[in-house]
């Protein structure tokens, strides 16, 4: 904490990572929450019903009937110009879908925490990522966590992104892993959250002297407006969407820096980089997953080989020439992915795949589905997995058609 | 009465000729004077507020997609709140799939919630914006696209009644050809915190298929005959009001039949259907007679 500006003698507080959610969406200052009851994300409504009705969050908190309404009354209240938070997994996200494209489509600066869960069918309660990759293309910055600390840091950080960009930002952490285990974190004071989170401007003001109509049916073509100044179509704003995705890199990045020079916790990166300097082995990994990889690392250092971890930070927007550069030393990229495209493979392979297309690294990609539906994950099977991808290397194929699965089948 | 001489809803949108909708919102709008923030499901309401980027209303507007108007109006009253911001009132206003169908669960949980707004259904007793499909609001022995030879089944759906058992301070119903009528309950409604809701019945030519020219026509013939009663609910006590109040002095409805074969839509109809929808309107009315009286 040495090059920290702010003064405040550091709190560590034991959070587990729901607590850790509500206190970051506390020290946002969010104006209205709205959520609905599913494990593994239950804790973080009933932590901040509690800040609300201690009066220690200046907020309205409203109980509503379904995730689909959460988000609903999240962008609503946003579109007046509210600071909105809802929190959510599984199921509950699945249910939030056609919300999820609209918030991001009215460019809603709306947080969301993520508490990633498998979904069903069968049931099951359990962690993997399936969730959140599923929401993949609707428009949302994702922030994934790797520890406890990440999600408070996030949190609070996604509200600047958020309201910098007009995109929402959904901040992902492994259920269980993190949602229901106890860390040490640095609770952060108000006044230095304030400094750092200025009040949220909506792009829209709703005011019946200069009426508005938010989201009209909107046409494939520009079109002219009563003042003969043409306006854009459909189409045009899908792209501004994409544009501001491809561009929203900067932000995530400045405001990771702004919050490191602040707090002593430097975010100034799109992705984790564990001694990748000298590695041709490198493992790729996402949320808590990316701090298991570096014990794998340890003990595949130990068996002579130079590994290194790269921990994917932002899926979306995806960084695709930080992971250029993080990888120009590998010669085998062993990539483990909590979630299954199916028919395809894991979804952070075919995005590290699709980034190195073209550039100058020639590595061995091999892809492992592992972790699904709270599958325990042992550093040990993700060195053997290493150790079983060392032959490809000799034998030539850079890419296999699909992943291999680390279960009994 | 003085209404508003400002209008709201400009000439020159598109809905269809003789769309009691049109006449319903302009009325509303007027009762709200413009104070207010509305919040609007893919609907045919849609449609009249226009394309971008040009609007028929001159009022601020949320677009909502179809199950969620009522999570829009708690999303909307919670951000003005939660900024301090006071004087708007917050009004949804949904059709009759948006409201008996796909966006019940999102109203009832606004209403158990006690959510201050205005929920306004228009009904035009059918999916009319996607080309007349049946809703639960389709009455039985509709001919319309899902039903379309033997004509729909089922009763409708008593939304109204839905809404008061929600113990809300105030249900109305109303219909578009009594737009004065509908004008002070809205007003009334406007004065009343909490969740209101008002159904307006809105007569549909294309849908319904009668001549454009006859909106009004057969929205006081659905009036007349007890087909729609003109009431309102508040706080428990039920009032009959405007024609049916004098509909209810005399205590003679027509028969449900005149109104029934004005209609294409009722082209199918068998009698044993005729039966089955005079008997539902009387039991209503006796219902209401005894409700007025207790009140």
């Amino acid at each position: 904490m040495a090059n920290k500006k702010v003064n405040k003698k550091a709190d560590i507080q034991i959070l587990d990572g729901n607590q850790a959610a509500a206190h970051g969406a506390k020290l946002s200052r969010v104006q209205v929450i709205a959520a609905y009851p599913i494990t593994p994300q239950t804790p973080v409504t009933e932590k901040l019903s509690e800040f609300v009705e201690k009066g220690e969050l200046n907020a309205e908190y409203v109980a509503v009937e379904s995730e689909h309404s959460a988000l609903t009354v999240c962008a609503s209240a946003s579109m007046v110009g509210a600071r909105t938070f809802t929190a959510t997994s599984s199921h509950g996200l699945a249910y939030m879908h056609e919300m999820l494209h609209w918030a991001a489509g009215a460019r809603l600066p709306v947080v969301l925490a993520c508490v990633n869960r498998a979904i069903g069918a069968p049931w099951n309660i359990l962690n993997d990522q399936q969730d959140s990759i599923s929401q993949r293309d609707t428009g949302w910055i994702q922030i994934y966590a790797r520890n406890n600390q990440e999600i408070l840091d996030s949190m609070i950080q996604a509200y600047k992104i958020a309201e910098a960009v007009y995109v929402p930002v959904m901040v992902c952490y492994d259920g269980f892993v993190l949602s229901h285990a106890e860390m040490p974190v640095e609770t952060l004071s108000q006044e230095d959250v304030d400094q750092f989170l200025p009040p949220y401007q909506p792009h829209t003001i709703l005011d019946p002297a200069n009426p508005k109509n938010y989201n009209l049916v909107t046409l494939p073509n520009p079109r002219a407006n009563s003042e003969n100044v043409l306006c854009h179509g459909y189409m045009e704003l899908r792209y501004l969407l994409q544009e501001t995705l491809q561009n929203s890199r900067e932000t995530i990045v400045k405001v990771g820096q702004e919050f490191g020079e602040l707090f002593g916790r430097n975010y100034a990166n799109m992705l984790w980089e564990d001694r990748l300097d000298d590695a041709d082995i490198v493992i790729v990994a996402m949320g808590s997953l990316a701090s298991e990889a570096t014990v794998a690392a340890d003990m595949l250092r130990e068996e002579g080989h130079k590994v290194g971890v790269l921990g994917l930070r932002v899926f979306r927007p995806f960084p695709k020439s930080d992971v250029v550069k993080a990888l120009k030393n590998s010669r085998l990229i062993v990539v483990f992915d909590k979630n299954i495209s199916y028919g395809s493979e894991g979804a952070t392979c075919s995005e590290i795949k699709s980034a190195l297309y073209g550039s100058n690294v020639r590595a061995v990609i091999r892809n492992f589905i592992v972790g699904l539906g709270g599958r325990d994950i042992k550093a040990r099977e993700l060195t053997d997995a290493v150790n079983k991808s060392l032959p490809s290397l000799e034998e030539g194929a850079l890419n296999n058609e699909y992943p291999e699965w680390i279960c009994y089948i | 009465m003085n209404l508003d001489e400002t209008e709201y809803l400009l000439p020159g949108n598109r809905t269809c000729p003789g769309c009691a909708l049109s006449l319903a919102y302009r009325h509303i709008l007027k009762a709200l004077e413009g104070q207010a923030i509305v919040t609007v499901p893919a609907s045919c309401l849609t449609v009249l507020h226009g394309m971008y980027p040009i609007t028929s209303v001159n009022i601020p507007c949320v677009n909502t997609p179809f199950a969620s108007t009522g999570a829009s109006a708690t999303g909307l009253v919670a951000g003005l709140k939660a900024l301090g911001k006071k004087g708007l009132s917050v009004v949804a206003i949904a059709g009759d799939g948006g409201t008996h169908d796909i966006g019940i669960q999102a109203l009832s949980g606004a209403a158990e919630r006690q959510t201050d707004f205005i929920y306004i259904c228009y009904d035009n007793e059918g999916y009319m914006n996607t080309g007349n499909q049946r809703s639960s609001s389709t009455p039985l022995g509709t001919i319309s696209g899902t039903t379309p030879i033997l004509g729909k089944q089922q009763n409708q759906k008593d939304i109204t009644a839905i809404m008061e058992a929600h113990g809300i301070p105030y249900v109305a119903n109303a219909n578009a050809a009594y737009p004065l009528d509908l004008y002070e309950k809205v007003r009334k409604a406007k004065a009343i915190r909490g969740t209101r809701f008002i159904h307006v019945f809105t007569p549909c030519p294309p849908g319904w298929d009668f001549p454009f020219s006859d909106s009004i026509k057969i929205g006081r013939l659905a009036v007349e005959t007890g087909w729609v009663v003109l009431y309102e609910v508040e706080n428990g006590i039920f009032r009959f009001t405007s024609a049916s109040e004098s509909i209810a002095r005399k205590d003679h409805l027509r028969p449900v039949s005149e109104y029934l074969a004005e209609q294409g839509r009722f082209r199918n109809i068998t009698e044993e259907q005729i039966s089955r929808l005079q008997d539902r309107v009387n039991t209503r009315w006796n219902r209401y007679l005894a409700r007025a009286d207790a009140s």
